[in-house]
């Protein structure tokens, strides 16, 4: 076990590396001339333009801008951005608990909707409740968030005035509030991942139907319920484990439309924000976090499955 | 064909292709998505003899008029025709989901048939580079390139075909590496055949289906990219017609001109709903293992 998470971390570090550089390369292939933006008014001085270009190493070989830029990441300093004014990583920081909370909600909506249609689906299986559940899952999956977005915000917030269109209340301001201003975009984002797991826990039980273990389990007398709640489930939920961090760590940042639509201060609104405002330092720094994230969670979706699948603990 | 029934494909001398073609003809779902890809995909270059109105005509005089049976979508908020719209929009949505991901496949698998055939360094290199392109959130490195580039429909293309070619890689170098061990290709390389002609002409055709079913729901997921980038105002450019920022500027009058949100929607939905039933279609019909006749 321990060799292969050492594997894995071998994997994991050259994958950061390369895509530090990639997002170092991203700023480098932006347009426009960063002094120029950061003079402001006072572009037409060379004196300001050369101390500029001086204090962020612009008049330095590429590789030392390269190395500098990626000895202060390694410390925290992900930059300064442009227009706000604050450092990136504190911007970051700010976001994050918005980000998370939609995340969090749209993943419980997610597993709870998504994991009992899988189980279902699979039992039943080529009969009517099968068909309905595959044919709602696929509705889902082709489903552009943010239409379904808009058309909540019609139904539930222009038609019959039940929610807040748009707009974020903090969690700790006002909980009744914060949930709703959150539940319709967490239930867009929702609806795609528990499209995304009820395939998956389907495909799952289905295989852990057909093994022999269950076969024993039924030939022996067991009630149905136990062979299936007990024997299979419990065998098919492994990989929707794994698959399931995934998904939180794709939720994570994959909010980019549903956040704008909705008007959420969280990562996918910042990211917009400042590519249109030509901010790059933040715009560098929220997709090495985004990427960061990522990569944390498909680490921790492999321990999962290690500590969960017995079999693999030995090897 | 319904006398093959009772007897395997080997017996009746059916060629792999023309089984699949018959598997997938009677798959009911995914000849019903093949339909509504043929009727966008006629209509959208026939959209100028189609549309009923010019769509970038406006009229003062005709501003957020509800569906009616002169404009059966309705008006928009320059009183632009929203049925002849859709119409030209297809063609956005069509060009930039099948050129883009005709890109990432031109990219993506002469890259993994590399990494998976060209031995161990080369592989490692190129599977850690697209694991890190995969590490970053497709939208939002599609969003970093296309801001980059420059907001144009061109543009958003290339970004989409980036973003989405490291999948393809990941696909053709897992195939490839399965490919390599089998006799087949042993057998050509014990009779000399150089690596490049064992990809070509003995890996790559084999891999050809499941890429084919890759292709088809990346084709999906690449029009809901396009739609997502022209909504951000990063894809085509107003006042040229796409059903992304036809919502974007819907979402301003939602409370009193509803049907703008609803007709862009529903043919992105439906689009993307008919690839993804051909792309099942032809996963089904393609598997070999498939117990299916």
């Amino acid at each position: 076990m321990w060799l292969f998470l050492l594997r894995r971390l071998g994997q994991v570090i050259p994958t950061l590396l390369i895509l530090s550089v990639m997002v170092f390369a991203l700023q480098q292939l932006m347009p426009g001339d960063p002094a120029l933006i950061l003079a402001g008014e006072e572009r037409g001085d060379p004196v300001v333009l050369a101390q500029i270009r001086a204090e962020l190493l612009l008049d330095r070989p590429l590789a030392e801008q390269y190395l500098s830029w990626i000895w202060r990441v390694l410390h925290g300093d992900f930059g300064f951005s442009w227009r706000i004014h604050m450092p990136v990583g504190d911007l970051i920081l700010t976001k994050l608990p918005v980000t998370f909370q939609l995340a969090l909600m749209s993943f419980v909506i997610g597993v709870l909707i998504g994991v009992p249609c899988g189980v279902l689906s699979a039992v039943w299986r080529d009969r009517p409740i099968d068909w309905v559940i595959n044919g709602i899952a696929l509705f889902g999956i082709s489903m552009p968030n943010f239409w379904l977005g808009i058309m909540m915000i019609l139904f539930f917030s222009v038609d019959l005035g039940w929610l807040p269109p748009s707009g974020y209340v903090p969690l700790w301001e006002d909980p009744w509030m914060s949930l709703q201003t959150t539940i319709m975009p967490a239930f867009v984002l929702g609806t795609g991942v528990a499209s995304v797991l009820m395939r998956h826990t389907r495909a799952a039980m289905l295989g852990a139907l057909s093994q022999d273990y269950v076969r024993t389990a039924r030939a022996k007398g067991l009630g149905e319920r136990l062979v299936v709640g007990k024997h299979a489930l419990r065998n098919a939920l492994i990989p929707v484990v794994t698959l399931g961090t995934i998904e939180f760590g794709r939720l994570m940042a994959g909010a980019v439309l549903t956040e704008q639509i909705f008007s959420i201060p969280g990562f996918g609104k910042l990211v917009v924000d400042a590519v249109f405002n030509r901010d790059y330092p933040v715009v560098q720094g929220v997709v090495l976090a985004t990427a960061l994230i990522f990569v944390m969670l498909s680490l921790v979706a492999d321990m999962l499955y290690m500590a969960i699948n017995p079999r693999l603990r030995t090897a | 064909m319904s006398s093959t029934a009772g007897s395997t494909a080997i017996e009746t001398g059916e060629s792999p292709a023309s089984r699949a073609l018959r598997r997938f003809m009677a798959h009911k779902l995914a000849m019903f998505g093949l339909i509504i890809v043929v009727i966008f995909v006629v209509a959208a270059p026939l959209a100028p003899w189609l549309a009923p109105f010019d769509p970038l005509e406006t009229s003062w005089s005709r501003l957020r008029k509800p569906p009616s049976l002169t404009h059966l979508f309705g008006t928009d908020e320059n009183g632009r025709d929203v049925l002849s719209r859709v119409l030209y929009g297809a063609r956005a949505s069509l060009m930039a989901g099948t050129i883009a991901v005709g890109g990432a496949v031109l990219i993506g698998v002469p890259v993994g048939l590399v990494a998976g055939l060209g031995g161990k360094w080369v592989d490692i290199v190129i599977s850690r580079i697209a694991d890190a392109m995969l590490s970053i959130p497709f939208l939002i490195l599609a969003i970093a390139l296309a801001a980059f580039l420059g907001p144009a429909l061109e543009n958003a293309m290339i970004a989409i075909a980036i973003s989405a070619s490291p999948i393809f890689v990941r696909l053709t170098r897992g195939m490839a590496l399965e490919a390599r061990n089998t006799d087949w290709v042993e057998a050509a390389r014990a009779m000399g055949n150089p690596p490049w002609r064992i990809g070509l002409v003995h890996v790559l055709p084999n891999i050809i289906p499941p890429l084919l079913v890759q292709a088809t729901l990346a084709i999906a997921e690449a029009i809901i990219a396009e739609a997502s980038l022209s909504f951000l105002g990063l894809g085509q450019q107003p006042p040229s017609p796409s059903w992304g920022s036809m919502l974007n500027s819907a979402q301003r009058f939602i409370e009193g001109a509803p049907w703008l949100a609803v007709f862009p929607g529903l043919a992105i939905f439906l689009v993307v709903l008919a690839f993804n039933l051909v792309g099942d279609g032809l996963r089904d019909a393609l598997d070999p293992r498939s117990q299916k006749r």
